[in-house]
């Protein structure tokens, strides 16, 4: 995704001028090319988070859009007050790109693991939450922010992984929209991100080994959320399940909750996420979410808890 | 509120052009001019503070006597139009200090004088920490660390599209202790940002005490010089020396530069000067007629 994010964005900076990419020296092996073709555009702020924001804010006000990128949560908490008080406050066109969201670093342990970011991010004002599942969103939702002005979070995911999509491109994203992978009677999995993969893998195991039916929704687009297809999910298939790689506070289930009862809509409905905890278990993504409830085998008792199986 | 001898706009485009003369100092009308309007300046922050019953008072006016000469006589702006594309942008670190700055800003005009009167209250149009809603005012601060970054990404900016106005930032012996303005002074003096200038109101206290036993800063200039910095001390309440060294700018080519004033908290009120506790300390209204009365005799 990270590749997919980097080709997308060189080719937007070659037709517009005014696209800065400010680093906190993170990015080996993917900014090259922009650094190289675009130096006057580019600059590594070293390593130096706030500055790093702080400068994207800058170079933002003079009319400009400004990319940060790094990777976990380094982009986002160490410089928190800065996203809040100068890019958010300002509505500063700055767009802030995480490599590898949730446990996507699992091995490297809790300080290259963000699972707050959505929650934190999404209580700012003037901030869009954009979470891509996979390369096709990657490459829509990577177009939708450049078009948009105004503050936007970008949690990206770290390298191959697989296609939700079949192949095909995402040609209807949209900031506030949602993807449906597959449709079904008997549920809603609701998901955001590279967990989509494991979501898919549960809905394709449980209706061939048990016959039961799930739509299956990416959820790219946390705030704004798609409140239409979380109420419609609602009303025709009766319950919702919720996966994230995130903690359950303020996260992907809970921003779904709100929309629900904020419309007055009642179903069945579980979160699964990480259950407030940091994760201090050692593994890779995958392995980590299965070791935490969060992978095929805890989505899938999930949906059979909410449907009474 | 004082409502004469506010700035005329039409002298203003002579005062910037004649900035830039180096070498032309100030004569003694405008010598005059400039300490009248840091007394209003000074006045109006007395009064807002016990109005709004607020605190910040000694960072205020240490800094009333630069804005006069920054705002006459250095900063190209435009009262009438606050968004001019080619103005220098002035970003107020310290924006616990922003009374001072938005008293000086109406009486440039930029806003009615009479918004001073509804500072720091229910309904109010000016908040305790300076704000970008407010005509004039470029950035919105409040959090100390704030300014030179943002500042950094401005001059970035300027330099890569050409432009030539200037990048000013006020920061303080607080600002000075954010790491966020050191990592911005590291970035700045690496790409020689040249069209970037950091002024220091360096009045040597911040909330709870001296700096020197706090964080002490010394010795900044050269601290400064080591970081690729090019940076001269100044007497920060002698209108003719902030001027002197308003005209110096840009100190070195190739260089962001730094001119440290040196000033007084609490200046002009003698119960205040160098008194730490009015950092936050807040003022009854027989105060703020004494304090008042002091500075009209200054």
């Amino acid at each position: 995704m990270r590749k997919i994010f980097n080709r997308e964005l060189l080719k937007i900076a070659a037709e517009r001028k005014n696209v800065y990419m400010i680093l906190s020296d993170i990015g080996y092996g993917e900014i090259e090319p922009f650094a190289n073709t675009f130096p006057d555009r580019f600059i590594n702020c070293g390593v130096a988070e706030q500055e790093m924001t702080g400068v994207a804010c800058g170079v933002a006000m003079e009319g400009n859009t400004a990319i940060t990128y790094s990777i976990a949560n380094f982009p986002t908490l160490r410089c928190l007050e800065q996203i809040r008080n100068d890019v958010c406050y300002h509505d500063a066109d700055v767009k802030i790109v995480i490599i590898g969201g949730g446990v996507a670093y699992g091995e490297l342990g809790m300080s290259h693991h963000s699972t707050e970011d959505i929650a934190i991010m999404r209580a700012l004002p003037n901030m869009v939450v954009l979470v891509p599942s996979d390369g096709a969103e990657t490459k829509a939702a990577t177009h939708a922010m450049m078009d948009y002005k105004g503050p936007v979070y970008f949690r990206c995911g770290y390298k191959n992984e697989p296609d939700l999509h079949d192949g095909q491109e995402v040609t209807d994203f949209r900031i506030g929209g949602s993807s449906q992978i597959r449709d079904g009677k008997d549920a809603t999995v609701f998901f955001a991100g590279t967990i989509g993969v494991d979501a898919k893998k549960a809905v394709e195991e449980l209706e061939k080994e048990e016959g039961i039916s799930c739509r299956l929704v990416s959820l790219y687009s946390i705030k704004p959320i798609d409140r239409e297809a979380i109420v419609r999910a609602a009303k025709e298939t009766g319950a919702i399940v919720v996966v994230e790689e995130h903690n359950l506070s303020g996260g992907v289930g809970s921003a779904v909750a709100e929309v629900l009862m904020d419309e007055g809509v009642g179903c069945k409905f579980k979160r699964l996420g990480l259950p407030d905890v940091y994760v201090t278990k050692i593994g890779c993504q995958r392995w980590l979410c299965e070791a935490y409830g969060i992978g095929p085998t805890g989505i899938k008792a999930a949906i059979r808890e909410v449907l009474g199986k | 509120m004082d409502t004469q001898n506010t700035c005329r706009d039409a002298n203003r485009v002579v005062q910037w052009a004649r900035s830039h003369l180096k070498g032309l100092s100030m004569n003694e009308n405008e010598l005059n001019e400039c300490k009248a309007l840091a007394k209003r300046i000074r006045k109006h922050a007395l009064r807002m503070v016990c109005a709004g019953k607020s605190g910040h008072i000694g960072s205020m006016l240490s800094t009333a006597d630069i804005y006069p000469v920054l705002y006459r006589d250095f900063l190209k702006v435009d009262p009438k139009n606050p968004k001019w594309p080619a103005r220098d942008r002035f970003l107020l670190s310290k924006g616990h200090g922003g009374a001072a700055l938005l008293a000086c800003l109406a009486e440039c005009g930029f806003f009615p004088l009479g918004w001073l009167n509804r500072y720091y209250c229910d309904d109010g149009k000016l908040s305790g920490h300076i704000s970008h809603h407010i005509p004039g005012v470029e950035f919105s601060t409040g959090s100390l660390g704030h300014g030179l970054p943002v500042a950094c990404g401005m001059a970035m900016a300027a330099k890569r599209d050409g432009q030539t106005h200037r990048i000013v930032v006020m920061s303080s012996d607080g600002d000075l202790n954010e790491g966020s303005t050191w990592e911005a002074i590291m970035l700045a003096g690496q790409h020689h940002y040249d069209n970037l200038t950091m002024l220091v109101d360096y009045n040597r206290l911040q909330a709870l005490g001296s700096s020197k036993d706090i964080i002490d800063l010394e010795p900044l200039g050269p601290k400064l010089e080591m970081f690729g910095w090019r940076a001269i001390e100044a007497d920060g309440h002698d209108p003719q020396a902030i001027e002197a060294a308003l005209l110096r700018l840009p100190l070195e080519k190739g260089k962001p530069s730094c001119i440290i004033f040196h000033t007084v908290k609490g200046k002009g009120v003698s119960f205040m000067e160098n008194d730490y506790k009015w950092h936050y300390g807040g003022l009854t209204e027989d105060l703020r007629d004494k304090a008042i009365a002091e500075v009209e005799a200054m």
